[in-house]
């Protein structure tokens, strides 16, 4: 392969893999959201919008040598390191002083707590309101609909 | 006790909320006197906080909360609001909007709303503590919460109206959340690059590290102006407006109209320059400057004749919001702090402007059971009160002295002039010539009456108001908001000049 | 349409794409938001100063414990909206639909789910209770209530839970929720300090002001999981019925 494009996909697209899923993610969500015809159908487009968003932001927060943000007393498990420095770490604990590469960083988990409520929010009143739309059109492709007010109404 | 008005402002209408879903479908009086109780103690809250900010020993009011002063650290670690005079102005006319509409709405809340009046006041009153606190908050995901908070209650307020208002709530939801999501992505571009969330440490690490000539900062600015011109209706992203302000209910349109768009255009120079700072924006490296006063341009244009084109008189008003959105956006782009101030004055008196004529147009939409213009006859004659308010909100639109509108004109034309924009001056002349031109054959009809002697067909509109037989005024409740807009539009005119000076030192 | 929806999503994944290439990779922990004094205060800091090993939590409920209120009221908008939206309350809709799919499932649902329903409760308030030390919380433990009462619903079906569970009640819950997050927020002001810094409580709760932090997330996040709880089975009963639920506030 050409070694231009072999070098351009080691340094960007392998180490940072992550955004280029969740980002193709997003353009499905989004070209369902802007071109489908059926309402439920752009409705998925739109959680599959906002659940890339919000992988996107957990990817963020992830440490090659972290584990879970929550500070165990039990001593850091699951690390091949952990048994080499393992005086080293039980000495911190006594001080009370924590490493912080043993933690993910816990600020991105905090505020895609907050994005998923809220997309879970507006997934659930957009439901409501296109029942509603079927309550009163009896159809919930667009096109149709747009075909019945176009008659009977004007603009 | 001074130092908790902020958090006071958003506090009172929150419980207002609960107290309202408490009280039940039973009482409908009692919620709205709730409601009236609820948002004036905030409006006066809001004015004592004005004469608190703008006392000498406090410029800006910063409220922590939780009270987490950075001791071991730079930054902040926990949310902080922040009221300087710009945000204390906005936050007073969204509360003063907010209270005067509930007068307005006490006639039409039970026909409108159909037994759900409750929910009716509690979705009100949350829209209106969304909006203070995007106004009053300094960290950038809460703005995203409260964006979603004030979008949230808009798509419900809307849909509860007839079929046609839930198809436009449908796609104000498409349209609003991708807004919001883009606005999202900016912020989590940022906070990849500077590991922060509050907007003044932002400004700080970007301009220490020089990040601001990075292309993921470029790319996130791009994207948080989008979403925040998706929600602020900027032509072309405006589809969603016409439709949802026009076919809402009649108190909702009210409350709305004045209220959503001119928070965005806030949010907008908040982040120009607070969040990235005015180096960053307005420096020559980036096209986008001229690019911007284009599409400005483009709006003003677009919008001004769309209207024109219009017959129905909620429609027109819409297509004039959108016009004036172009005032604002390219105010602020101009670069100099006449533009900005002048933008930011156009917010203010747009809010007063737009009020005024969204009531006016809802009691004669009322009382006609008509919403198209051609129906607008011998309305001076029969509706004169009404009219006298509908004409001044008209001629501040035309901009006209000494109402508001002239004077922000006239501070967005003189801004425009200095940074050497001559094509958004003559937009800026264009549009009022065209608002002459459409408010003019309204006010020839409404005095006149049919005198062309045209021929229309009487074919049934799609309105859901009820047609009087007899066309009379309508009730004190409904005109004394509308007089009290129209106060406020004249008020603001005459007393630009102390408001620009307080503006202006708030934006050095 | 499907065009300008092509091109559409093309620019904007471009420009989204065209920004990775001065992102950190994937897992570095020397990055600007992983290494930045704000995450390194709350990964060191936090279980000194608040006495709550859980950060995420922490941070949730007190650091940024504004923002947890406004998504509480989020929550809570859905479901009156949804409620606003969908309720006729003049009753113009057709009786006869009504009460028609309240059977809800067969003898084998109705006496698995009444085996594990008292178990499925017991683990959501266990969920609310610990958010402290482990993966959890009021968001979390509150949808598993709500759950609870959908799983109910569906066995037995809506009209015997909303037997337990009437709209009335549910909207009572919610805004009991929120009143006690913000009353607890209110309750800090009026002793003295800001909005919702709870460490001015160690004057009413029992140990010193870190431990007046742990309680005060505790009581927070009791009232988000009302809230939670209630507007989940609000919203159920709503759009699985229409609207149309037989029996109104």
């Amino acid at each position: 392969m050409d070694p231009i494009i072999a070098n351009f996909i080691e340094e960007n697209i392998v180490p940072k893999f992550n955004y280029w899923i969740y980002v193709i993610l997003m353009m499905i969500g989004l070209y369902a959201m802007i071109t489908k015809n059926n309402l439920i159908k752009k409705l998925i487009g739109m959680a599959i919008f906002q659940t890339a968003i919000i992988l996107f932001y957990v990817s963020i927060g992830v440490k090659e040598t972290g584990g879970i943000p929550i500070i165990s007393h039990h001593g850091p498990d699951h690390h091949q390191e952990a048994e080499v420095h393992s005086e080293e770490s039980s000495k911190n604990l006594k001080h009370n002083i924590i490493d912080k590469d043993k933690y993910a960083n816990p600020l991105p988990h905090v505020l895609m707590l907050t994005a998923i409520v809220v997309g879970v929010s507006t997934l659930g009143l957009a439901l409501a309101i296109s029942q509603r739309i079927h309550k009163s059109f009896g159809t919930l492709e667009e096109d149709e609909i747009l075909n019945e007010l176009r008659p009977g109404g004007h603009d | 006790m001074t130092e908790h008005f902020p958090i006071l402002i958003l506090l009172v209408p929150l419980f207002g909320a609960l107290i309202v879903v408490l009280l039940g479908r039973e009482r409908p009086e009692q919620c709205w006197i709730t409601s009236l109780i609820s948002l004036g103690l905030s409006s006066i809250i809001s004015l004592f906080t004005i004469i608190v900010v703008l006392s000498d020993k406090v410029q800006t009011i910063r409220y922590r909360m939780g009270g987490w002063e950075p001791e071991s650290t730079v930054f902040e670690v926990g949310i902080e609001l922040r009221v300087d005079i710009l945000a204390a102005l906005v936050v007073f006319a969204v509360t003063f909007v907010g209270f005067v509409n509930t007068i307005y709405s006490k006639t039409r809340a039970e026909a409108e709303a159909q037994g759900k009046v409750p929910f009716f006041y509690a979705l009100i009153q949350l829209l209106i503590v969304g909006l203070c606190g995007i106004v009053m908050t300094n960290d950038a995901f809460n703005l995203y919460v409260l964006i979603e908070i004030t979008s949230l209650t808009s798509y419900a307020l809307i849909a509860m109206g007839n079929r046609r208002a839930a198809l436009s709530s449908f796609n104000y939801v498409i349209m609003g959340t991708i807004g919001a999501s883009f606005y999202l992505l900016g912020v989590g571009y940022l906070y990849i690059k500077t590991g922060t969330l509050n907007i003044d440490d932002i400004r700080m690490v970007l301009g220490n590290d020089k990040l601001w000539e990075h292309q993921s900062i470029i790319v996130a600015f791009i994207f948080i102006m989008l979403g925040v011109w998706t929600k602020m209706a900027f032509f072309p992203l405006h589809g969603w407006l016409p439709n949802a302000y026009a076919y809402a209910p009649s108190m909702t349109g009210t409350f709305m109209a004045p209220l959503m768009t001119k928070v965005m255009v806030y949010v907008m120079i908040r982040v120009m320059l607070w969040l990235f700072g005015d180096k960053f924006v307005y420096s020559d490296q980036h096209v986008w400057g001229e690019l911007v006063i284009w599409m400005s341009v483009i709006a003003i244009v677009a919008g001004s004749l769309l209207a024109l084109a219009r017959t129905d008189i909620k429609k027109m008003l819409t297509y004039l919001i959108v016009a004036e959105v172009g005032y604002m956006v390219g105010g602020a782009w101009l670069g100099n702090v006449t533009g900005q101030a002048g933008a930011f004055y156009h917010i203010l008196s747009d809010a007063a402007m737009t009020f005024c004529l969204f009531i006016a147009a809802s009691i004669i939409v009322l009382r006609i059971g008509d919403s198209r213009v051609n129906a607008f006859d011998n309305l001076f004659r029969k509706m004169p009160l009404t009219m006298i308010g509908f004409t001044v909100g008209a001629l501040s639109m035309i901009g006209l002295p000494p109402t508001c509108g002239f004077f922000s004109k006239w501070y967005l034309i003189r801004g425009g002039i200095e940074a050497g924009q001559w094509e958004y001056v003559c937009a800026l002349i264009f549009s009022s010539l065209v608002n002459a031109v459409i408010f003019f054959r309204i006010f020839e009809r409404a005095y006149f009456g049919n005198i062309a002697g045209v021929k229309e067909d009487f074919s049934p509109s799609d309105s859901d108001a009820n047609p009087d037989t007899s066309i009379k005024e309508v009730p004190w409740s409904m005109l004394v908001p509308l007089y009290i807009a129209s106060v406020s539009v004249l008020l603001l005119g005459i007393m630009n000049r102390p408001l620009f000076e307080w503006i202006q030192t708030a934006l050095k | 349409m499907k065009v300008f929806g092509l091109i559409a999503v093309f620019v904007v994944g471009l420009l989204l794409l065209s920004a990775t290439q001065d992102f950190p990779s994937w897992g570095d922990p020397r990055s600007a938001a992983s290494d930045g004094e704000v995450s390194s205060f709350y990964i060191e800091k936090t279980e000194s100063v608040t006495k709550v090993p859980n950060m995420v939590t922490a941070v949730l409920a007190d650091f940024r414990g504004y923002d947890t209120m406004f998504e509480t009221v989020v929550i809570f908008i859905a479901g009156i909206g949804i409620i606003a939206v969908l309720r006729n309350f003049e009753g113009t809709d057709s009786p006869s639909d009504n009460d028609n799919d309240d059977d809800g499932a067969g003898l084998l649902a109705r006496f698995t789910c009444s085996l594990i329903l008292p178990f499925i409760q017991i683990f959501a308030l266990y969920v609310v209770a610990h958010g402290h030390h482990s993966p959890g919380g009021g968001f979390q433990g509150g949808v598993m209530f709500g759950a609870s009462y959908i799983l109910l619903a569906l066995a037995f079906g809506l009209s015997k839970a909303k037997q337990l569970f009437s709209e009335r009640r549910t909207m009572i819950f919610a805004v009991i929720g929120i009143f006690i997050y913000v009353g607890w927020g209110v309750l800090c002001l009026l002793l003295g300090k800001e909005f919702l810094n709870y460490s001015v409580l160690d004057s009413i709760l029992p140990g010193d002001s870190m431990m007046a932090r742990s309680h005060s997330m505790l009581v927070v996040e009791i009232g988000v999981a009302f809230t939670v709880t209630a507007i989940m089975f609000s919203m159920y009963s709503n759009l699985s019925t229409r609207g149309r639920l037989s029996k109104g506030l």
